[in-house]
């Protein structure tokens, strides 16, 4: 009896650890940021250069970061859902154009329409080192606070902001 | 036709020589530098090709950090504060060298424990056989009968 249910037990645990092991997403690395201040930047605005913005300005609202690019394919895949979240006007949207040339972020807003509050421009990447961003597009969560709360890598879809980000927004917006 | 000539090595020779002492006085402290962010970037691993040290990798946010390290370098960041600047902002997972936590217990010394397991078991089962196996009596009769009829050898050969 012990001599078949031996092979038959490591098989399970094996099966198992496997199983958990196709269900991750090895792209999706937990970021150290999460529960951590936002980290600060004050950048020149993609449509106004002369003008800057910062995390600062922020400070009392509930906001999501979205990083983004004219170069980046998925974006396309995302940018609809975050319009349509600008029009329920939930939540206000900070748009990082991410290592983008100023002329293509300005014409891909105007061929897709534009969620953002407003973008802020980092040409060189250097905001998006701060925040550890490896993967375009993704979405930070701030609270008012100016914590992040969550972070979205790849694609915001319809069922990640109906089940992760808005319950999320609303829980923020009561509590805080 | 050698005025010429004498025109281009001169030229020749000026392009060489400034070259020379370009490398002179660039070189030695440059390559101290480059040593320190090849070394480095061979710790950290690349989160866009995530099998890839960012020294290997060309991925444009593998370049990045490539020159941010040069940059924290020149601001006269030591080694440490440049990987905790990295992890910062990365995570455990840009560490190519997993640092020894509770959480990389397992990782670290589960298969060493494996192995121990492995032979433990082994050991086991080695010195349970040798218990069991039959001491080397002499065969009854009836056994040594048996025997022969089975290798089908007569009484009379047997003797």
């Amino acid at each position: 009896m012990n001599r078949h249910l031996l092979p038959l037990g490591i098989f399970v645990v094996i099966a198992v650890f496997l199983a958990i092991g196709l269900g991750l997403d090895p792209r999706e690395v937990p970021s150290p940021l999460i529960n951590k201040p936002a980290p600060a930047f004050s950048l020149p605005q993609l449509q106004q250069p002369a003008q800057t913005f910062s995390h600062a300005d922020m400070k009392g609202k509930v906001w999501l970061l979205n990083v983004w690019a004219s170069w980046c394919v998925a974006c396309r895949e995302e940018h609809p859902v975050l319009v349509e979240l600008a029009r329920a006007g939930t939540v206000p949207i900070v748009g990082l154009n991410y290592k983008d040339e100023r002329r293509d972020g300005l014409r891909w807003l105007s061929q897709f329409g534009d969620p953002y509050r407003l973008s802020v421009y980092d040409y060189d990447g250097r905001i998006g080192i701060d925040y550890g961003v490896y993967g375009v597009p993704e979405t930070f969560l701030i609270d008012k606070n100016g914590i992040i709360r969550y972070k979205r890598i790849g694609v915001v879809t319809p069922e990640i902001l109906r089940d992760k980000i808005l319950p999320l927004v609303r829980e923020l917006n009561g509590n805080a | 036709m050698r005025k010429q000539l004498a025109v281009v090595v001169i030229a020749l020779c000026s392009a060489v020589c400034s070259l020379g002492a370009h490398a002179a006085d660039a070189l030695p402290t440059e390559s101290a530098l480059d040593k320190r962010v090849s070394a480095l970037s061979q710790d950290l691993r690349c989160l866009v090709c995530q099998n890839q040290t960012i020294a290997d990798s060309q991925a444009p946010l593998a370049i990045d950090l490539k020159n941010q390290i040069r940059e924290k370098i020149a601001q006269g960041l030591s080694n440490d504060q440049i990987i905790d600047y990295m992890v910062q902002r990365y995570g455990d997972f840009v560490l190519y060298r997993p640092p020894v936590k509770a959480a990389t217990l397992g990782l670290w010394f589960g298969p060493a424990a494996l192995l121990i397991l492995g032979l433990v078991v082994l050991f086991r089962y080695l010195a349970r056989r040798r218990r069991e196996q039959p001491t080397d009596a002499p065969l009854t009769d009836a056994e040594h009968r048996r025997a022969q009829m089975l290798l089908g050898v007569t009484d009379k050969e047997s003797k």
